[in-house]
């Protein structure tokens, strides 16, 4: 919403500055986005006389004039051929900027002749594309005033942001009340006059709607103006309409246009002789069209307001008027709608046919129902007294809507919800100048809201009003109650989870990434997502189309981006969200980390010390296990499944499972085909943890278990199996363990080796067994008992042999 | 033995001990001096076979070369080894300026956004916040109706709004639009008093300079009998001056609307720039950094809390704008990227914990 200094006052009398008025809108809600002062910009253009002029001795098409500034004599070189003795202009001394050139003026010499300044056209201020000749002004000018006022500049534009529960704002009377109302003026009487109509209306207007569709637009006034002259607006009309930003057409137009603005009333002016019989508000009917003011065709439906003659739809109603019908500068006789368009309707239109107009935007937010037919007088002065004309009575179709009820306002409330204590006097003196009826004496009152203000229906929006008028800085800053003396913590063990793997995770090297919750419908697919309840419909692109099934397609593909870059090796993680459904508890976190390139625990690329391995599953295994481990879930409590999902390498993946129904994680290095069809290449390895799969801990209290510390020597022995090429180590070293749980403490599994002296197909696999005695030292045959049990166990468990 | 011939044999394995260039030679010297049957030893044992009057003053003599002998051998011994070592130790020197690996915790990095997370959360569960979540993909009713935001309501037109198709029950679930739904599911799930934050990732159909589709906001609930305006202000200028680590900021409430809060209230920060740096705290220039109020009469009624009796207020604030008006990026875009020399650059190390104790930014 933008209006002007000289705009604001004749609906404001104030003292007020600019910047004074500036200040005070912003802090009431109506936050000023800009204030554009023209004077500002022209400050060191000066009204200035030339005294003399003669011919350049060196340039046939070249003047040296004398120029009167006020202050000095100058003499400045001037190529306009309308330059001469006696004439008023623009001038610009050295030292000025001048936008329409885009320079600063220096003192310069012109084929050998001194120049100190310059007189400017209309082009060179960026006024106007004038430029065939300097601006010659009226010969009382006052020669040292500022050009911005001899020009009519000096008039500051504000821009302001309205939300959308003040449509009262959206008119420059509404915004002269507020200022008011917040001490910064008193508001200026309104000086709308009826217009006495001198003949009947002969334009019949209608309402044709059904009982329950009757609120579409429930009032509907307009009169009949003939003999009008249309054509130019007058200059100050013109110019506050530029001001503000938009373009005069004609008069008739321009005057809806600025009571618009002025009023936050939007009309419309038909061209009585285009009408055919009576003008009617009604429902579109299926297949209609019209051509609108914008130049576009659109189709109606039965949902819109549409205001049609005998013969055709004019225009919609709140929205938009018709091409066909509109005022030309040849338009003689004029018909001036005022009426009032539901808001939900209004907007539900415009939405349905994508039209943005300051008709929709106002009505939307809902227009003041008690001024249709004020608005409509104040079209009629405008009319008369700018295109001249007769006008006839006013016809009215249906009634103004109910007023809304007043309601019980606890004047206590605004304590009680702001910590604001104020006189109850300033509080009555506020609501006064917004408009606002107090009844009653005690602190319990009834209030009526004016018809201009929609959002006030209830107690708690007039504590907002006073909070606004007087300022939240007036509101004393007030301790939240502590809880305890000392904060509890809040986090819950889920939370707490969260953040302690992901700095575990970065601690193990691994970057921190957040992407996209939205993926490509493609990529979604290649990781088992991709259901319809999970595809946005209205995408900002087809990359950003479908909710994540895992973070797996985002990292991935960043780690492509990165090699692409130069970045070959390098480890990602993400802790977030993915989805299975579209409902809540289909929401599930996980941490997910991707090793690329060179990339291990110790490092990642080439290094003297040693080139870090190529990402690959045991590296990423170890990052998935030491992140559970940390969450309380040792690796000894870890069954690894071969259940890794399809885009994981089939033979280089695994499940981490906590018994056979929890799966915790899954980790691997992925499959070609995956890493085809996402652009990316191997070496990658990736892992996925489950977080939300993790029982809650079963720990209470803060103590420790006791340590179980022996003073008994412990006793270490090594095993060599042979065993066939797919055993699972893992198989074995669970055997060995499970030999004698009392006495073996530890299986750390050594060596792997298969080649020389291990036959095809097989391997061998080496561990170390720790005997922990807890009672006394065991005896050599204890030991060897033990051994053997460790061998039985293997072998039964792996079929394998005990090497030699 | 006369007593020059045993003058003569000392000054020669004294010779010899001085001429040994190496630890083995010395040995060699020592045994055929010292060793059993050594030329000393072997005079040694001459003493027995003597006649006593010779014996003690032979003996005597003898005595002196030996101890004369061991600690020539001794002193030798003592110089042959320490240059032993030194020659090994100079062959083993190793060129200490090869740079080493500096291990993970030097290459990984937590995100800006976890960070920040984390920076809020401490100061607010200090002030009895706990942290409340909800989903990223919400109702209607959650994301809207029950924040006063009905149906052709013009707000929603602001939202840019992502949606899903229509469910079975008529309804389209939308992506979040703002933590605010968490409000909802807050005060569904729980009775006052309540005071709790919930940081969140929030979706906008909005894509440019300074907007991602997605992005990430933390919103403040407290709900009980007496809260009102005095302590929201309380709580975001103190916890503007803990977040920014600053002694005192600079404040401006401006009036404002939300359809979910009444009254509602922009916060505007005071700040200077300084080159390309921001400094809040400082200067007189105005950034707006969030949005807050007392919270809706309506709100409350929608999730079945009397207004007559409860109130409170809510704030919502962009963690990622937070984030950048701290640590100085200059780009949204960046944070969902993926880039790591962006990450690398902008993270934080995984140590960097943030405590009260030992300051946000450590």
């Amino acid at each position: 919403m933008k209006f002007t200094l000289a705009w604001l006052k004749e609906h404001l009398d104030t003292e007020a500055s600019v910047e004074e008025i500036a200040e005070t809108l912003t802090r009431i809600g109506l936050e000023v986005e800009e204030v554009f002062d023209p004077a500002t910009a022209l400050k060191d253009f000066r009204v200035a006389e030339v005294v003399n002029a003669e011919k350049h001795p060196d340039a046939d098409k070249l003047q040296v004039l004398e120029v009167d500034t006020g202050k000095d004599r100058l003499q400045v070189v001037c190529g306009a051929p309308n330059a001469r003795a006696g004439m008023k202009g623009v001038f610009a001394p050295v030292g000025t900027y001048v936008p329409g050139l885009d320079f600063t003026l220096t003192k310069a010499k012109i084929r050998g002749v001194e120049s100190n300044g310059m007189m400017v056209s209309e082009r060179e201020l960026e006024l106007s594309d004038e430029h065939s000749g300097i601006i010659e002004l009226a010969p009382k000018t006052k020669v040292g005033s500022p050009a911005a006022k001899a020009l009519g500049l000096d008039d500051a534009v504000f821009d302001i942001a309205i939300t959308p529960n003040r449509p009262d704002c959206l008119g420059v009377r509404g915004v002269a009340r507020d200022l008011a109302a917040a001490g910064l003026g008193k508001l200026k009487k309104s000086t709308i006059k009826p217009v006495k109509g001198g003949f009947e209306n002969p334009i019949a207007i209608k309402l044709e709607f059904a009982k329950d569709t009757a609120s579409a637009c429930p009032i509907f006034a307009g009169r009949l103006a003939r003999g009008v002259k249309n054509g130019p607006s007058p200059d100050w009309l013109q110019r506050r309409l530029r001001a503000i930003g938009l373009r005069p057409i004609n008069a008739l137009v321009d005057i809806t246009n600025y009571i618009s603005y002025d009023r936050g009333r939007p009309l419309h002016v038909y061209d009585a002789d285009k009408l055919t019989g009576a003008v009617r508000a009604r429902l579109g009917k299926p297949g209609e069209k019209f051509t609108a003011l914008d130049g576009k065709t659109y189709t109606v439906d039965e949902a819109m307001c549409v205001i049609a003659d005998e013969a055709n739809v004019l225009g919609l109603g709140g929205v938009m008027g018709g091409e066909e019908t509109g005022c030309t500068d040849a338009t003689t006789n004029v018909f001036i709608e005022s009426a009032y368009f539901d808001p939900k309707r209004t907007a539900r239109t415009g939405r349905t046919l994508n039209i943005q107009s300051d008709a929709r935007f106002r009505f939307e937010r809902g227009v003041d129902p008690e001024f249709v037919l004020p608005g409509l007088e104040l079209a009629t002065q405008m009319v008369t007294e700018l295109c001249g004309g007769n006008a006839s009575q006013v016809t009215v179709a249906g009634k103004t809507p109910k007023p809304k009820p007043p309601f019980k306002f606890d004047m206590t409330l605004i304590g009680r919800l702001s910590g604001l204590a104020l006189p109850h006097r300033d509080i009555r003196r506020k609501f006064a100048s917004l408009g606002v009826k107090l009844e009653g004496k005690t602190n319990v009152l009834k209030a009526t809201a004016p018809s201009w203000r929609p959002d006030i229906t209830a107690a708690v929006d007039l504590v907002e009003e006073v909070v606004r008028l007087t300022g939240v800085d007036r509101v004393p800053a007030t301790p939240l109650t502590r809880l305890a003396g000392v904060a509890a913590p809040v986090l819950t063990e889920r939370q707490a989870r969260q953040r302690l793997v992901r700095r575990l995770l970065a601690s193990r090297g691994l970057v921190e990434a957040v992407t996209w919750s939205f993926v490509p419908l493609a990529e979604a697919r290649l990781f088992g997502g991709g259901q319809p309840e999970l595809t946005l419909d209205n995408p900002i692109s087809t990359e950003l189309a479908q909710m994540r099934p895992s973070m797996l397609p985002g990292l991935i593909t960043a780690a492509k981006r990165n090699r692409d870059r130069g970045f070959v090796d390098g480890a990602l993680f993400e802790l977030g969200q993915a989805y299975r459904g579209a409902k809540p508890e289909d929401q599930y976190v996980a941490a997910t980390g991707v090793r690329f390139g060179q990339s291990a625990l110790n490092g990642s690329g080439r290094h003297w010390s040693g080139a870090a391995l190529a990402a690959e599953w045991a590296a990423v295994k170890a990052d998935a296990i030491a992140a559970l481990s940390a969450l309380g879930v040792g690796q000894a409590n870890i069954q690894i499944s071969r259940e890794a999902p399809q885009w994981f390498h089939p033979g280089r993946s695994g499940a981490l499972k906590l018994g056979p129904k929890v799966t915790l994680g899954v980790f691997g290095e992925l499959h070609p085909d995956t890493l085809d069809a996402l652009g990316a290449e191997a070496p990658m390895a990736a892992f996925e943890l489950f977080l939300d799969a993790l029982p809650a801990s079963k720990r209470k209290g803060t103590a420790k278990p006791a340590l179980q510390a022996s003073d008994l020597q412990a006793v270490r022995r090594d095993f060599a199996f042979l065993v066939d090429g797919d055993t699972d180590a893992g198989a074995l070293v669970r055997a060995a363990a499970s030999a004698d749980r009392a006495l073996i403490a530890e299986v750390n599994l050594f060596d792997m080796f298969t080649g020389q002296g291990v036959p095809e197909g097989k391997k061998s696999l080496a561990i170390e067994v720790t005997l922990q005695p807890r009672v006394k030292t065991l005896t050599d045959a204890e030991i060897d008992a033990v051994a053997e049990k460790v061998v039985a166990a293997v072998v039964k468990a792996t079929g394998g042999e005990l090497r030699g | 033995m006369s007593a020059s011939e045993l003058d003569g044999l000392k000054t020669e394995l004294l010779g010899a001990i001085a001429q040994a260039s190496d630890l083995s030679t010395l040995e060699e010297v020592r045994i055929s001096a010292l060793g059993k049957k050594g030329r000393v030893s072997a005079l040694m044992q001459r003493l027995g076979a003597m006649p006593p009057e010779e014996r003690r003053d032979f003996g005597q003599a003898v005595n002196a070369v030996k101890t004369a002998v061991a600690a020539a051998l001794e002193t030798k011994h003592a110089e042959l080894a320490g240059a032993a070592t030194a020659a090994r130790l100079a062959h083993e020197r190793a060129d200490v300026t090869l740079p080493v690996r500096e291990g993970p915790l030097s290459e990984g990095r937590i995100h800006p956004v976890s960070q920040v997370t984390d920076e809020i959360t401490e100061i607010f569960a200090d002030m009895g916040f706990r942290i409340a979540e909800g989903p990223d993909i919400e109702t209607d009713f959650n994301n809207f109706t029950a924040l006063n935001i009905p149906p052709d309501h013009p707000a929603r037109q602001d939202h840019d709004t992502f949606y899903f198709t229509e469910g079975p029950d008529g309804t389209r679930p939308v992506l979040r639009t703002h933590t605010s739904p968490v409000q909802i599911r807050t005060m569904l799930a729980d009775k006052p008093p309540l005071r709790v934050i919930a940081p969140g990732r929030v979706y906008r159909c909005d894509s440019d300079q300074t907007h991602t589709p997605m992005f990430h906001q933390v919103e403040g609930l407290v709900i009980d009998e007496e809260t009102h305006l005095g302590h929201l202000k309380w709580v975001l200028e103190e916890f503007c001056k803990a977040f920014f680590e600053v002694p005192e900021v600079k404040m401006r409430f401006r009036a404002s609307h939300f359809p979910f809060t009444e009254p509602s209230m922009e916060v505007d920060i005071g700040y200077a720039k300084v080159g390309d740096e921001l400094r809040i705290g400082e200067g007189d220039r105005w950034l707006e950094i969030l949005g807050c109020g007392m919270v809706h009469p309506n709100v409350l009624k929608a999730v079945e809390l009397d207004p007559k009796k409860y109130q409170g207020f809510a704030f919502g604030v962009g963690i990622d704008r937070l984030a950048m008006l701290k640590y100085g990026m200059p780009d949204l875009r960046a944070f969902f990227a993926g880039d790591l020399r962006w990450l690398k650059h902008y993270g934080f190390a995984p140590l960097s914990v943030p405590t009260l104790a030992a300051g946000l930014s450590n």
